[in-house]
């Protein structure tokens, strides 16, 4: 076993579960507050856009696979294509695009 | 009769859910066995956590050996906006969804789950939100299997090319909402403009990921409810 993994495990999942169920059954009162729900509504999308962008370009070792990776997946979330198909051709390309480095590339 | 409904229709919403879990936590459980750790460690992390983004923070602070305070901090940064997401989901919720029942499934908020229960035009209730939760904690904990236990005989240009996939999730998410509202759109870009900024600028650059984040989308959900506040869904209601 991994040197402290049953402390590092318990820490994780504890933290981890309070961050998500304190609020969920403390909050139990309708938000009537607009800027409060406003800023609500607008939390999930900045949150993943901060962690996709610019993170995403420094995924792979080399930095094209990654952004060929993410213009596919731009591409096809813009017509309306779902999770698996977006992550799915985003993994493709990248790993046709590190392919084409590994074999090609300098 | 309605809880069966309401579960199997939670089940059903759950199946995209899970496949994206699944092909994503593969590529948790190969980070996993290449950072050092035992098959059904990773795979015990994935069933106690079910998060992807804390979870590859977590086992990067682990492989490092690092103290149990620096995880506990980036785990309550990272997984923060959870607890937004479970006030909002409180806003959505139907009569019967009482204390035990939250502190039971609350483990299930993530994400895309959160999205889906949100998004329901009906207020959510136990079952529904079950059986949501049921395929992708499947999913997850299977994915994070199957990836730990191949990931170690995968080439590394494959394994390489495998980590864009929780982008590609986050990405598949985000354009819809951004299509869909020019509002959400601005504000979208904002964060991601702070977050460049953040990434870039020298004397930024040494805050920590999961602090970065935070900054980055409470700062502009601030100013997008202060300059673009929502209409409701609920004040129709009151009026009708």
């Amino acid at each position: 076993m991994t040197k402290g993994f049953l402390a590092y495990l318990l820490t994780m999942a504890l933290v981890t579960y309070l961050v998500r169920a304190v609020p969920f059954c403390l909050f139990r009162r309708k938000v009537t507050n607009r800027f409060f729900k406003s800023f609500l509504c607008y939390i999930p999308y900045t949150v993943l856009a901060a962690m996709t962008f610019p993170a995403v370009f420094y995924v792979t070792a080399n930095p094209i696979p990654a952004i060929g990776g993410t213009v596919a997946a731009l591409l096809l979330a813009y017509r309306g294509k779902g999770l698996v198909t977006v992550s799915l051709a985003a993994c493709s390309v990248a790993l046709a695009a590190n392919l084409l480095l590994y074999y090609f590339g300098g | 009769m309605k809880y069966r409904n309401d579960y199997s229709e939670g089940f059903r919403n759950g199946i995209p859910i899970a496949l994206g879990y699944f092909f994503v936590s593969f590529t948790f459980g190969i980070m996993g066995s290449l950072s050092g750790l035992l098959w059904w460690e990773t795979v015990l992390i994935s069933m106690t956590n079910l998060t992807s983004a804390g979870q590859f923070a977590g086992v990067k602070i682990i492989a490092a050996g690092g103290s149990l305070p620096e995880l506990a901090i980036s785990q309550f940064i990272i997984n923060l906006r959870y607890s937004l997401m479970g006030i909002s989901l409180s806003q959505n919720t139907d009569e019967n969804f009482g204390t035990g029942a939250r502190a039971a499934l609350g483990f299930g908020i993530t994400d895309e789950i959160y999205a889906v229960a949100v998004n329901r035009k009906t207020p959510v209730s136990r079952s529904f939100f079950l059986g949501l939760m049921t395929l992708p904690y499947l999913g997850w904990s299977l994915g994070t299997l199957a990836g730990a236990l191949f990931g170690d005989v995968m080439p590394s240009v494959i394994s390489d090319a495998m980590g864009i996939a929780i982008y590609g999730m986050f990405i598949a998410i985000l354009i819809p909402g951004m299509k869909g509202d020019r509002h959400i759109a601005m504000i979208s870009a904002l964060a991601v403009l702070i977050s460049c900024v953040l990434t870039y600028v020298p004397a930024l650059s040494g805050i920590s990921v999961g602090f970065a984040v935070i900054i980055c989308a409470v700062t502009a959900s601030l100013i997008g409810a202060a300059f673009f506040p929502v209409s409701a869904p609920g004040d129709e209601e009151v009026a009708s």
